[in-house]
């Protein structure tokens, strides 16, 4: 292991936090919250200084870096950003439990948006904005963030695909041009366009430049943290449609934006992953306004609530426009089914992924046809090109470790005592990174009530959903960290 | 600058190499994933899979916005086909085919204009001609010239018999009695920047520049034994040995090849009329006995096996034939080789790869880009030719007072009519030929670059 180089990048990541972390404290400033102001300073101090320190303990290493190497960075980058995020919680005293303000803020850079507070609105400024903006940063990814500034490495510096891959979410991630600078770049560009998009619609909508700010940042991030008790609720229809739109483009491959603007649209008709996606909002959104029937007072109003609840749970964003525990039982079956699959590769969301659902069920059908016709040759295909045994081997592994790991984390949290399906929903929307779930930890209700072991495991399931179980699962494997 | 190379094969990956280095947009395209991923993990670059020849292929590789297609898989028809379809694609785009079938090289210029090729490389001719030419001097390890023929690098290594060994560069002079200057010094795998008190020490390998005319001179002065070589055996009867017989017949030298595969030997009996075939396995030690080892003057191991032609040259120094030269196809990094004594060592993938590097640079900047570039040092230092013009600064500026990035070393001057090795007060003139070496990774592209 290259332990220089991964402690020199964790430098980095932690002097990328620290750099982020000024705004919230000017913020906090401005609004005369000196105590959230002190905090902030305390905790850019340590973070600087542990930077610093990790910066001038590896200096002068050497740039081979293999794709273990790759992987257990960026898990570990993911851990020590979040150990170090949560500090203004703790120190501040808004969160006055460690472990607590540690979930708080997992579930912010993981995008999930699970919070342990029972109520926002009085919290101070500062504090709100790094809570929505570790959305943000994390939603594009951090590392991407660092691959976008800065150059890496000399004459072979390769090893960033591992950094992309293990940080980028989806089955078979690429570059979009052949420089991993510029594809960075790329992406955080088109993340920052409709970053500001969703805030100048927003703010049409009579919400405030920080209300705006801070929903965007949970809307295009596709978190799920609100500014108010009661999520989205309180707010227009307006607002709410915009969010509803917004969650949906942000759940779309961003490679497909980029095809849109090099006007290749050909390829962005036949993307099947997309279709799928779209599919199944579309879908889902008719069979739920079929179902709730006159639950609302009007179809307009049914049919907004519906396509908000499904944006929000497809996405794994995790907003609410109004609590769909009272909703009858097929839409809530519709939601849990829409909280595994998720939204689609190469975007912010999270889930297992559309086209990892696409890979299995075609993998499946294979094996099925095989069943058939034993000597059959055939291929896998998806949009028309035949799909590397290795990425169907991969996914099929990804499947194992997606089903194990949740079964796991479900079995220890049921050590607390609530129903199943609190568990099993609150297992669910942790790894899939959505937020709420259902019954104790639905729309309405938070996860306060869980004991700190189960916030614990909790914690490692947002962390391992965000990054898609391996990058987390290397560092707990003994062969990792013997020398070679 | 957006180059696409098509072929991924050890010549691409060599090149992806290089020029990923010079930092250009890369695409590779490739049938084979598994090299294209390797490629994928070790340079920042894109890759494609796929035919390269075929159009959907090349688009998606983005050829329109290219600025370059080198074509470099083992196929000449392929290269060819593939740098005419691109050239259908894209109107301005440069392309380099490498073809290397022998039957096609007598028409290279004519294809060129057929196929609107910017280049045509070949590089198993590249290593013949090179070879060719350290026969001429036995007595170098390897020679770089620069255009205009009389400025050259050259390699020496010394032993303990040599008149050079302890001695320090400031005191070389009494010996060597010419002008020559050590640009470099190859100890222990790292290169160095000597100074005047450095002392050479046995192992080390220099890289001297001097001027054409004054090598005779310098091999005399140094008490290297030359005579010209008459009979050279070559082992393996590729393609590199094909040139480089025809380019020995004509001078008049003897050649013996030994080749295994009894089809090739009926071919390139047909195709040398002077030189003697052997069939034969090179690695059987007697049948090289047989065939009077001991008695040649040179000996060249080219067979497709790195391995087999450096024990082969092995075998050759230890009977005691004088000037022996190994070709590597593979090896990227020769100094792992250590102080083998393989003779000098030549890489067709190496030269070829330089006039790539070299056609590149001048594409990118028109005017003040290198007219010759050479890798020396096992590729730890790069020696340039730049042509100083009125836009070059500090033209007539005696050369101590010149600030030079550190690892940059000014080597040798030349105004058209002689040459000079400066000292602290040279300086050079807007028209003068300008060498230069450096160590630098990157950063030396015109010559104005040199300076702080």
């Amino acid at each position: 292991m290259n332990y220089k180089m991964m402690g020199r990048f964790i430098g980095r990541i932690l002097m990328v936090e620290a750099v982020f972390m000024v705004p919230a404290m000017l913020i906090s400033l401005w609004e005369k919250e000196f105590g959230a102001v002190r905090a902030f300073m305390w905790s850019l101090g340590i973070i600087a200084a542990v930077s610093g320190l990790l910066m001038f303990l590896c200096r002068g290493s050497r740039n081979r870096f293999f794709a273990k190497e790759g992987m257990a960075c960026v898990g570990l980058s993911w851990f020590f950003m979040s150990l170090l995020g949560c500090l203004p919680f703790y120190i501040s005293g808004v969160i006055p439990d460690f472990v607590d303000a540690f979930f708080e803020i997992v579930s912010g850079f993981t995008t999930t948006g699970a919070s342990i507070l029972p109520a926002v609105e009085g919290l101070p400024k500062g504090i709100l904005y790094w809570r929505s903006f570790s959305h943000w940063l994390g939603g594009m990814g951090v590392l991407v963030f660092l691959l976008a500034i800065s150059s890496m490495g000399g004459r072979e510096n390769g090893f960033t695909m591992h950094l992309l891959r293990a940080e980028s979410p989806g089955p078979n991630v690429g570059k979009l041009v052949p420089k991993m600078k510029k594809t960075a770049r790329i992406l955080y560009l088109l993340y920052i366009l409709i970053t500001v998009l969703d805030v100048i619609f927003l703010m049409f909508g009579d919400m405030n430049l920080f209300e705006a700010v801070c929903t965007a940042f949970g809307t295009v991030g596709t978190g799920g943290f609100g500014i108010r008790n009661d999520s989205m609720a309180s707010f227009s229809p307006y607002i709410q449609n915009v969010c509803t739109v917004f969650m949906i483009l942000c759940g779309v491959n961003f490679s497909c934006f980029y095809l849109l603007l090099i006007k290749e649209f050909k390829s962005v008709f036949r993307d099947e992953e997309l279709r799928l996606y779209l599919g199944l909002i579309v879908g889902s959104v008719v069979l739920i306004t079929w179902n709730l029937g006159n639950f609302y007072s009007s179809l307009g109003e049914t049919v907004r609530h519906a396509a908000f609840q499904v944006a929000t749970i497809i996405t794994t964003t995790g907003f609410a426009t109004t609590d769909y525990e009272l909703w009858p039982g097929f839409s809530k079956a519709i939601l849990l089914g829409l909280m595994i699959i998720g939204a689609s590769a190469g975007s912010t969301g999270g889930g297992f992924k559309c086209s990892r659902v696409l890979l299995v069920l075609k993998s499946l059908r294979r094996s099925v046809r095989k069943i058939v016709h034993p000597q059959k040759v055939q291929a896998v295909r998806l949009n028309g090109h035949p799909v590397d045994e290795k990425v169907l081997q991969n996914t099929n592994a990804y499947l194992a470790a997606y089903g194990t790991a949740v079964l796991a984390s479900f079995l220890l949290i049921s050590v607390d005592g609530f129903s199943i399906t609190t568990n099993l929903s609150a297992v669910l929307a942790c790894f899939n990174n959505i937020g709420p779930g259902f019954e104790m930890v639905g729309p309405t209700c938070n996860y306060g009530a869980y004991s700190t072991f189960s916030k614990l495991v909790l914690i490692m399931d947002m962390l391992a959903g965000r990054l898609e179980i391996f990058p987390i699962l290397i560092l707990f494997s003994r062969t990792t960290w013997r020398h070679r | 600058m957006k180059i696409i190379i098509a072929g991924d094969g050890k010549m691409g990956a060599a090149l992806t190499r290089k020029l990923s280095a010079e930092g250009d947009d890369l695409t590779l395209i490739d049938s084979n994933s598994d090299v294209l991923e390797s490629s994928e993990e070790r340079y920042d670059v894109m890759v494609v899979q796929g035919n390269c020849a075929s159009m959907h292929i090349l688009q998606q590789a983005g050829v329109k916005e290219a600025d370059l297609l080198i074509a470099m898989t083992g196929a000449d028809e392929v290269n060819l086909l593939c740098c005419m379809t691109a050239h259908g694609l894209n109107g301005n785009i440069h392309t380099i085919a490498r073809v290397c079938n022998p039957e096609y090289t007598d028409q290279a210029y004519a294809m060129r204009d057929m196929f609107a090729l910017s280049m045509a490389v070949n590089p198993e001719r590249q290593a013949a001609v090179e070879i060719e030419r350290l026969l001429k001097y036995p007595g170098f390890l390897k020679r770089d010239t620069f255009t205009k023929g009389r400025v050259e690098i050259v390699e020496l290594r010394i032993d303990e018999k040599s008149k050079l060994c302890n001695v320090a560069l400031n005191d070389m002079y009494r010996i060597v009695k010419c002008k020559i200057l050590v640009c470099a010094v190859l100890r222990g795998g790292k290169a160095v920047a000597p100074g005047g008190n450095f002392v050479l020490r046995e192992g080390d390998r220099i890289f001297v520049t001097a001027s054409t005319d004054t090598l005779a001179m310098l091999l005399k002065n140094l008490g290297v034994i030359t005579h010209k070589v008459k009979r050279v055996m070559l082992c393996g009867g590729g393609r590199v040995s094909y040139y480089l017989a025809k380019l020995l017949e004509n001078s008049g030298i003897g050649v013996q090849i030994i080749e295994r595969n009894p089809e090739r030997c009926v071919q390139l009996t047909a195709m040398l009329p002077k030189a003697s075939v052997i069939q034969g396995d090179a690695s059987n030690q007697i049948l090289l006995d047989q065939e009077g080892i001991s008695s040649c003057d040179a000996m060249a191991t080219l067979t497709g096996l790195d391995e087999l032609n450096m024990i082969l040259s092995l075998y050759g120094t230890s009977n005691g034939v004088s000037q022996v030269i190994t070709k590597l196809g593979h090896i990227d990094n020769a100094n792992i080789l250590g102080n083998l004594s393989l003779g000098s060592v030549v890489s067709p993938k190496e030269l070829c790869c330089n006039t790539i590097v070299q056609y590149v640079r001048a594409m990118k900047n028109q005017t003040g880009a290198a007219l010759t570039v050479h890798t020396i040092a096992d590729g730890q230092a790069e020696a340039m030719e730049f042509l100083a013009d009125d836009t070059t600064k500090n033209c007539g500026v005696p050369l101590k007072n010149l600030k030079l990035k550190k690892g940059v070393l000014v080597v040798c001057i030349s105004n058209g009519v002689k040459m000079e090795i400066p000292n602290g007060d040279s300086s050079f003139r807007s028209g003068d030929t300008v060498y230069v070496v450096t160590n630098r990774e990157k950063g030396i592209c015109q010559l104005n670059d040199i300076f702080e």
